[in-house]
């Protein structure tokens, strides 16, 4: 009896990993597909509404003409352009800036995850520091980060080493964005975990952390998740504002603030900016989706 | 023989929830000696879970107590004296099945090699060799809660508290269950405490069957299952095994157990 329960286990092992292997592949070309038919829609319909309006001179909801839109042409072809006489092409000098914005943006990821982590960790144990507290990190959210920005940077700075003089504090700015809904989603995650789970963890008489890492922690995981993709694209964003008040010339905000000058005379610039600055949030954004989809391990209709 | 020593002692315990002041239970009184084998019947409500989860310190009585090998409860607990299977299946979703039934023995500090023996032969006693790295969603719900109920043996409790392990089980699994349950019974002389709603599955099992009313949940009547020998398949066949069903269907009877709450309203009217 129990070698056929086993003979049977293993053919329906293999099927089933075949099917998966199959259906993955499958869901990965058709899902690669659609993103491309996805972007070429965007710019089809950018390009369509760039011609159209400028051939009748149509005004609303705006007007289109070489300051506002730009052709496509002129915007990738500012990539291939050197930015000054006798520099690296547009496209290379932004990627250099980004790479800078990355790492500020990833130090400010980490430090705000952990962070919000941890804060709502504590909240999950305690309903008075939840009274207490929540609010104010509610309202820690209300004060715009442009106006903060400033007074971290000269905080922060002069207790930084030497080597991470002024993107350290833009990480930090970057942290102050990237907490938030980590923190929020933390606690709503740890408290969702089974009740009856909780019960059997003390039949068996686990202590608080055991509960913790082997029953909340995991329970948290598609809560935490999802903040977490909430809280990569903020990052980038926190990254490009911080950089703004401290004066760096080597990131993404540094690059906004300078071709912004130039507008009127070279939009296609501030243009390419936007789009690198964009890709970088998408990719931190695919990096958390990638890290969700390796860890959590659950019933496909129960993640969150 | 010896007088038995009691393993667990429920007395005079009453369980009122604030919500709804619903009164669970109300002055249970219960001692069970040890290798014994008792069932709770009753009608959905009566309390059997709620008297389960005070045994095993999982609810607070409201007022009585109970022991367990002479300690209080939550002692009993937190030395690890019973192990426990829910009426539902309560499997990690994010454990394969293997690490599912480990979980226990994590708790007691076993070291992967002992986890990994034992799990393999827990799967094999519930027949499910070769589905331990399968997720828990992967498996219909008699293949859970029979994980459920390996996880619950892996660590051979010397007490087991069971609500209706087998309710959502076919009869078929469910019969060879029963005496699979038997075998294991014997071989620890573990004591046992057994919810169900099966009236010969209570009789088959059991050395004692407690059958509870509901409202406020009370312990109606308690019969003595003296059933001959090792239980078999032919126990079943056994006159006096039907005795002994209809002995405690008229003690469900008798408690107005076969009256739905519509019935028993209609009836209240019809008195008026
Ligand atoms: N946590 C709770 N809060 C409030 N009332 C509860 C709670 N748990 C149980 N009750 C109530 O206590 C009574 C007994 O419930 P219990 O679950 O023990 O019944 P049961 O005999 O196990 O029923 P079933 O056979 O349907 O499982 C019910 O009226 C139920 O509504
Ligand atoms: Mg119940």
């Amino acid at each position: 009896m129990s070698s056929s329960a086993a003979n049977a286990a293993s053919v329906q092992r293999s099927t089933a990993a075949r099917v998966t292997w199959r259906s993955r592949l499958h869901g990965a070309t058709h899902r690669a597909g659609l993103i491309a038919l996805t972007v070429v829609a965007l710019l089809a319909l950018y390009e369509g509404y760039n011609q159209l309006w400028r051939a009748t001179g149509w005004t609303w909801p705006f007007p289109a003409d070489d300051t506002t839109l730009p052709h496509l042409w002129t915007i990738f072809k500012a990539f291939a352009d050197p930015a000054q006489v006798n520099q690296p092409s547009l496209f290379s000098v932004l990627i250099h800036k980004a790479l800078f914005t990355a790492k500020e943006a990833f130090a400010g990821f980490v430090l705000g995850a952990v962070f919000g982590f941890a804060l709502g960790a504590a909240l999950a144990h305690s309903k008075l520091l939840q009274r207490g507290f929540l609010p104010y990190i509610v309202g820690s959210q209300t004060i715009p980060i442009l106006a903060i920005a400033p007074m971290v940077v000269i905080w922060v700075n002069p207790k930084l080493p030497s080597g991470m003089q002024g993107w350290g504090a833009v990480a930090v700015i970057s942290a102050y964005l990237t907490f938030f809904p980590v923190a929020v989603n933390s606690l709503r995650g740890l408290n969702s975990a089974d009740p009856r789970m909780l019960e059997l963890m003390r039949s068996y008489a686990a202590s608080t952390w055991t509960v913790l890492w082997k029953v909340r922690f995991p329970a948290s995981l598609p809560y935490v998740f999802s903040a977490l993709k909430v809280a990569a694209t903020a990052s980038v964003v926190g990254a490009i504002i911080g950089e703004l008040p401290s004066g760096l010339q080597s990131g993404l905000g540094g690059a906004i603030l300078n071709f912004n000058q130039y507008y009127s005379i070279e939009p296609q610039e501030l243009w390419a900016t936007n789009i690198i600055a964009s890709l970088l949030g998408i990719v931190f954004f695919l990096a958390v989706l990638g890290a969700e989809k390796a860890v959590v391990r659950r019933a496909p209709e129960r993640r969150a | 023989m010896t007088e038995p020593t009691t393993v667990v002692s429920v007395s005079g315990v009453t369980k009122t929830f604030p919500r709804g002041n619903v009164t669970a239970l109300q002055d249970i009184n219960l001692d069970l000696g040890a290798g014994e084998f008792i069932s709770l019947i009753g009608p959905s409500g009566c309390g059997k879970s709620t008297l389960l989860r005070v045994i095993g310190d999982l609810v607070e009585p409201t007022s009585g107590a109970v022991t367990i090998n002479g300690k209080s409860a939550p002692q009993a607990r937190t030395d690890r004296d019973y192990g426990i299977v829910f009426q539902d299946a309560v499997l990690f979703d994010w454990r394969t099945v293997a690490k599912n039934i480990e979980l226990p023995l994590e708790m007691l500090g076993w070291d992967k090699a002992k986890r990994r023996a034992r799990v393999e032969e827990m799967l094999s006693l519930v027949e499910l060799t070769g589905f331990g790295d399968h997720h828990p969603w992967q498996l219909s719900g008699g293949m859970q809660q029979r994980v459920s109920i390996a996880r619950a043996l892996a660590f051979e409790p010397a007490l087991l508290l069971m609500d209706e392990p087998f309710g959502a089980l076919d009869e078929m699994t469910r019969e060879r269950l029963n005496l699979e349950l038997l075998s294991i019974w014997q071989q620890l002389r573990s004591t046992v405490v057994f919810v169900t709603h099966s009236i010969s599955e209570a009789v088959f099992l059991s050395t004692r069957v407690v059958v509870m009313s509901p409202r406020p949940g009370r312990i109606a009547g308690i019969v003595d299952i003296d059933l001959p020998g090792p239980r078999s398949v032919e126990t079943r066949e056994d006159p006096r095994f039907f005795e002994l069903v209809t002995e405690v269907r008229e003690l469900l009877r008798l408690r107005g157990e076969h009256l739905l709450p519509e019935e028993e309203a209609a009836a209240a009217r019809e008195d008026a």
